[in-house]
């Protein structure tokens, strides 16, 4: 059952559309950086096993 | 077994990969049902009304915000000792973690501050000291960024690590250095007769394991990224040479 927030809605509401918003943000962008950093190093070292 | 055997970059990989999965499982869990308890499970506040649900993101995330400084200053010390490359990459994975932190805490703070306070922002000591803290963190970022030498960068940024410290702890204690100002005092104290309701309590406390434990996860992840940039880098610059 959804909480009656009654005239404090805005700031209820908005402090957890923006905390959210913010910690996925933050998670994905972390998540993303990390598996771009291991294709990225993967490549380069596939690269100079295949040199050697 | 030493907790230095992790100062080896190919050791760290390999252990962190096999708990990161579990930290971001308990955190996942953690923060799902502190925040459904708080918001859905728990009356409003006899002076606050229903505002008193921001605390189940207001104060875990200040409290990230101050200790991820902490942790910070914990792995630029042992950089600057014993000059262990994981740690330094460590304090650089845990500072954008810190800023949306600080950022969440002054956003949702303020949203909390307006219909309470009757304004959005107060030049007050702990929200002043919060707001130097979040402009150290950025500043910290740009001299990560700013520097071409690692090692030399990994210097510079623990010595700003250590004077930024003295704002991190100032956001903690400002309310009792000062004893004036708009915010209350601490939500959360070993003392219990100053601690929050039970019936706040207990989800808050679910609220803020599950956001350390993605703190852990994060830093773990973001410094599992930090070795491999760091390690393709060296890569590169080896066969450049």
């Amino acid at each position: 059952m959804m909480p009656d927030l009654g005239k404090y809605a805005f700031a209820v509401l908005g402090s957890y559309a923006v905390g959210l918003a913010l910690l996925a943000i933050l998670v994905i962008w972390m998540v993303l950086r990390n598996t771009a950093a291991r294709k990225r190093l993967e490549q380069i070292e596939g690269a100079r096993d295949g040199q050697n | 077994m030493s907790l230095w055997e992790y100062a080896n970059p190919v050791k760290f990989l390999s252990f962190s990969g096999k708990i990161v999965p579990w930290f971001a499982a308990g955190a996942a869990l953690f923060i799902a049902v502190g925040l459904y308890w708080g918001y859905f499970l728990t009356p409003d506040d006899y002076k606050q009304g229903s505002t008193v649900k921001i605390i189940y993101l207001h104060v875990p995330a200040a409290l990230i915000a101050i200790n991820a400084w902490f942790m910070m200053l914990v792995a630029s010390l042992i950089w600057l000792i014993r000059r262990h490359h994981v740690s330094a990459l460590a304090a650089r994975a845990a500072a954008p973690i810190g800023i949306v932190m600080t950022l969440i805490t002054l956003i949702t703070g303020a949203l909390w501050g307006q219909p309470m306070w009757g304004t959005w922002w107060a030049w007050d000591p702990r929200l002043t000291s919060f707001l130097i803290l979040f402009l150290f963190y950025l500043g910290y970022v740009a001299l990560w960024a700013a520097i071409d030498n690692p090692d030399t960068a990994a210097d510079l940024t623990s010595v700003l690590c250590m004077v930024g410290s003295i704002f991190a702890v100032m956001s903690r204690y400002a309310v009792l250095f000062w004893n004036q100002g708009l915010h209350q005092g601490a939500s959360l104290s070993l003392d219990k007769e100053k601690n929050v309701a039970d019936v706040f309590y207990q989800p808050l406390l679910m609220s803020i394991t599950g956001f350390v434990l993605l703190f852990v996860a994060l830093v773990l992840i973001g410094t599992r990224t930090e070795i491999r940039i760091r390690r393709a880098s060296a890569l590169l610059a080896r066969e450049r040479g």
